[in-house]
């Protein structure tokens, strides 16, 4: 019987992951978010140049995973100390942060919001999975209004615990930033839109335009209570209506919200 | 002779970082330390260098890691109540072993305190701060010359021991005017090859990291610092020493108020009293070996401090308990007068000739 013999590589790891088995829960999708920033920095060649800052939370080992240099932050504090390491060579360093909600959206509030109204010239990859994951499934700024956590047992009340907080809306009022968007990576079509937002929020940096944050929606079927499968179909259903998927802002495309027309 | 320049205490520490090659200073505003925000604000940009007002001071601790791990050399600045928000970034330099410099100009406390000059701080400065196992390197400067020389030694030292140097002045120092010399010489930084510059595609890469999930692993690390730490206590410790050799009554005080304690002991020694001065420069490490000789002639000492009595733990340990310690101090902002201080000297050596 004849074999079919290819050696055309089809398929690969991108060279800026490490070969570290991640630790992720099955079903999570920080290990397709990894690979998207991975692939990002492959194809603009910046791996050598490029110091990647950890936030606390499930992603606190991401050290690990990526080949560049990196740092381990603080809770919240990842914009901070990559403003830090950006000023630190400006000309020859690419600064990105991979942060959870809790970390980014909670704790770290004020951080987001300075780095962005500084238009520091980082990128910041944000992960809303609307819950703690790490510390075992508590509720996170981002969670859903009625969705149960271990610290919202009986559903998110909102009269007693507040609604959520929805980055990119908020943000994009900030003259600051210069690219903010939110993605979904919970189906292929989401997937590659993800993949373009990340690069550009990397392009945008190695052409010295500012601060861009892409916020990711993302599953965390563990902390859910949900099948891998399942979890994905709460994306859809239950997390892209209150987040709505889109460019926030793009000021070199002149998507500038609130932006007076006269100007 | 170098020529001397009049200025304050806190604007000689701006001064003196930039000499020492920092060009990366993260601050926010507090009194009394603001003039060294106001230094930098007006001369970062004129040399190259960043100064950046953060958004607080755990952001500007933060931005002061990022730095330090990218290899530059760093200082941020704050008093008290703006120091317990850096202790957590305190704490993460140390366990990441980075260098950086962090200037504490102190006020009284506790909590929102006062604004007039204080050594409330000396726990909070010798313990550590923050959580975990581990020390700063702790400079006590006690005039305008020393917050210049000290803030560039402790760049120094921060580089070689791969730790936090902090600069433990006070109000007072931070706002007096004094003639100050910068006449150094500067010891060129060391290489940095942990730092996170970017692997250039040519090395493995780097990661500044202070999360160790494996207990015994965590346990070596902590015992690799203390290693550090003992090699610091034996060479590094630093006091001046003044009319020390026939001491009978031995005071012990750093900063502005071992100032005051100098012409307190001239006074006695006016008097025939047989007095003394140990002035700690460096608080961490204590300089232990300066008072264990000291016990050869001493019948007492005295701790003169602005706080409720904090170093004198450290004269208690040094010392052995060998003969007794008292408290001279004030609180609160206030300072303690040199009479204040010989009626201690006087009280201790009536006491020491019963």
């Amino acid at each position: 019987m004849e074999r079919l013999v290819n050696d055309m590589v089809v398929f690969e790891k991108p060279h800026a992951l490490t070969d570290v088995p991640l630790h992720y829960c099955p079903g999570c999708t920080h290990g397709i978010v990894h690979r998207l920033v991975a692939e990002a920095i492959d194809d603009l060649g910046i791996e050598g140049k490029t110091v990647g800052v950890a936030p606390v939370g499930c992603a606190v080992m991401a050290y690990d995973y990526f080949r560049c240099d990196m740092i381990e932050a603080a809770h919240g504090r990842a914009p901070a100390v990559a403003t830090g390491v950006k000023r630190a060579d400006p000309e020859n360093l690419i600064v990105f942060t991979y942060q959870g909600d809790g970390d980014l959206a909670s704790i770290g509030t004020a951080e987001t919001v300075h780095a962005a109204a500084r238009n520091e010239n980082i990128t910041v990859i944000f992960i809303n999975n609307a819950i703690y994951g790490m510390t075992g499934g508590q509720m996170a700024p981002t969670s859903l209004p009625g969705q149960v956590t271990q610290t919202s047992p009986y559903g998110r009340d909102v009269k007693q615990c507040g609604y959520p907080v929805k980055i990119c809306e908020m943000l994009s009022m900030l003259d600051g930033p210069e690219y903010l968007e939110r993605v979904a990576v919970n189906n292929v079509k989401n997937v590659l839109k993800a993949k373009k937002a990340i690069r550009k929020a990397f392009q945008n940096q190695v052409d010295g335009k500012g601060f861009s944050l892409i916020e990711v929606i993302s599953a965390c079927p563990t902390n859910w209570g949900m099948t891998p499968s399942q979890a994905l179909k709460w994306i859809d259903d239950n997390m892209i209506p209150y987040y709505p998927l889109g460019v926030y802002k793009d000021r070199s495309a002149g998507l500038i919200p609130g932006a007076k027309e006269d100007k | 002779m170098a020529e001397k320049v009049l200025m304050k205490g806190n604007e000689a520490i701006a001064e003196a970082a930039i000499i020492a090659g920092c060009r990366h200073y993260f601050g926010y505003p507090i009194t009394p330390q603001t003039e060294i925000a106001a230094y930098m604000a007006k001369r970062m940009p004129k040399i190259g260098g960043t100064f950046l007002q953060a958004e607080s001071e755990i952001a500007a601790i933060n931005m002061v890691y990022g730095v330090s791990s990218a290899g530059k050399r760093v200082m941020t600045s704050s008093s008290s109540p703006g120091i317990s928000l850096k202790s957590e970034g305190i704490s993460y330099l140390a366990g990441a072993d980075l260098p950086a410099v962090v200037v504490n100009c102190q006020r009284g406390g506790p909590g929102l305190g006062g604004i007039q000059p204080s050594q409330s701080d000396y726990f909070q400065a010798t313990r550590g701060g923050g959580h975990g196992d581990y020390h700063m390197i702790v400079l006590a400067p006690a005039s305008v010359q020393e917050m210049a020389q000290l803030t560039i030694r402790g760049f120094e030292l921060a580089d070689q021991y791969r730790m936090t140097s902090m600069i433990l002045a006070d109000g007072t120092i931070g706002q007096m005017m004094e003639p100050v010399s910068f006449d150094f010489d500067i010891k060129e930084a060391p290489e940095k090859p942990w730092a996170t510059t970017g692997t250039q595609m040519k090395r493995e890469h780097n990661v500044v990291n202070s999360l160790y999930l494996v207990p015994d692993v965590l346990e070596e690390k902590n015992f690799e610092r203390y290693e550090k730490y003992a090699l610091i206590k034996e060479k590094e410790a630093l006091a001046e020493e003044y009319l020390l050799d026939d001491a009978e009554i031995v005071i012990a005080a750093f900063g502005i108020a071992a100032r005051v304690a100098k012409n307190a002991v001239n006074a006695a020694r006016a008097d025939g009293i047989k007095a003394g001065l140990i002035r700690p420069i460096t608080l961490w490490p204590f300089p232990e070996k300066t008072f264990k000789k000291a016990l050869g002639t001493a019948k007492q000492f005295i701790s003169v401090e602005l706080s409720m009595g904090q170093m004198i733990e450290d004269v208690y340990l040094a010392t052995g308990c060998a003969v007794p310690v008292t408290l001279c101090n004030r609180a609160g902002g206030m300072i303690p007068s040199p009479e204040q201080v010989y009626e201690a000297i006087k009280a201790a050596h009536g006491k020491a000739g019963e």
